[in-house]
């Protein structure tokens, strides 16, 4: 059932401010949701000033900054921070996107940081991506064939490898899924856009011989049909991707084959 | 607390193998809907404003009989899967199948009661 309230032990509180670094002259503001399960209480927002002449320009740069700097219990993950992982994913001003590639000027104002929305927090900005990665698991990210091994290789045409461009290239860093309305509301049986696209991606690999069973699996009005190309997958992803289009030509690809 | 793999809560009970014909009549009724309403419209607002038997008359006539019969077949059936999409939607369990239902009662108690209220004053 649709919540359109948060639970009690949800609702957040205003947290610590931590004092400006000394002798700063160019600082940002910066508002972050701090949880701790083992503290029990609900999740507050601490606010920090970060030196912007002793930091770099993104977003990731602060909260190392933070990190480093101010408060070592600042939890978040990262690695590559060149927009290659996804594992930075949060919510930035009001939009999912990656923390290493978005850029403080890109805000105007406080930075507000959160995790991605309507996930389950496991600590700070870190939310448990553990059903949105078995969604993807779900839907066999790999290449199915059925046809003998080749004595080389499974060949590809320019132009079938061309339909792959602007699907090969998601990071699964989720900002699409979690900035999905129907996902918020039914991600238990919804695949969400991130593991549609991968979908799609398989679908449509020439190589790919198990299209059909790859249908059968998506058909379902939970599964695929809860996408009502609301785009907020198309408007938030990080890469430039385009999900809602991927998950139009899964629609078209089942109406093709019953009518 | 169940001890059910992310996987098994991932796959749930499957694939219904369901979902693209809704989709399809969702479809091709929302493009029949935006002829046929127009002009279903254009007719009645002619028709107001006039005299008892002027508007017995054009629902007499067997165009606008058949164009208000279609209006209402297609639309009703269009809202019952439209409004039966919001309801799996936003809500969830006994109360999803109870509004289902319901919504589908309401459209087909509001089709037959303006097939007899059509032919009622078509024939």
């Amino acid at each position: 059932m649709v919540q359109l309230r948060l639970p009690k032990n949800s609702r957040m509180t205003t947290g610590k401010t931590w004092p400006k670094p000394e002798g700063a002259t160019n600082v940002r503001k910066f508002q972050i949701y701090r949880w701790n399960p083992d503290e029990g209480d609900n999740p507050r927002v601490d606010t920090y000033f970060v030196d912007l002449d002793d930091c770099g320009p993104m977003v990731l740069d602060a909260l190392i900054y933070i990190k480093n700097k101010i408060d070592p219990t600042l939890t978040f993950r990262r690695s590559c921070r060149e927009g290659i992982c996804g594992s930075c994913a949060m919510n930035i001003d009001g939009i999912n996107t990656l923390a290493c590639i978005y850029g403080m000027d890109e805000v105007k104002g406080d930075v507000k940081i959160y995790p991605l929305p309507h996930m389950p927090v496991v600590k700070d900005l870190i939310p448990d991506l553990t059903h949105f990665y078995a969604q993807h698991a779900s839907i066999m990210p790999w290449l199915e064939t059925k046809t003998n091994r080749p004595a080389k290789e499974w060949k590809q045409s320019i132009e079938d490898r061309e339909k792959l461009d602007g699907l090969y290239e998601c990071v699964m860093c989720a900002s699409c899924s979690t900035a999905c309305p129907s996902y918020w509301w039914n991600g238990d049986k919804y695949l969400g856009p991130a593991a549609l696209l991968h979908a799609y991606r398989w679908i449509i690999d020439s190589r790919d011989e198990a299209t059909g069973e790859r249908l059968d699996d998506l058909e379902d009005p939970f599964k695929l049909y809860r996408c009502h190309t609301i785009m907020n997958c198309t408007k938030t992803c990080p890469k430039g991707l385009n999900p809602a289009k991927a998950i139009a030509e899964i629609k078209k690809m089942m109406v093709e084959r019953a009518v | 607390m169940r001890y059910l793999t992310a996987r098994k809560r991932a796959e749930g009970l499957g694939a219904a193998h369901s979902g693209t014909e809704h989709h399809w009549y969702m479809t091709v009724s929302a493009v029949g809907l935006a002829l046929i309403v127009p002009a279903f419209l254009f007719l009645f607002g002619r028709a107001l404003g006039g005299s008892y038997q002027d508007v017995t008359a054009t629902f007499a006539h067997p165009a606008m009989a058949i164009l208000t019969l279609l209006v209402l077949f297609v639309g009703l059936q269009h809202f019952r899967r439209g409004a039966q999409t919001m309801i799996e939607d936003y809500s969830r369990g006994m109360t999803r199948k109870v509004l289902i239902i319901s919504v589908t009662v309401l459209s087909y108690g509001l089709i037959a009661t303006g097939i007899f209220a059509v032919l009622k004053l078509a024939l």
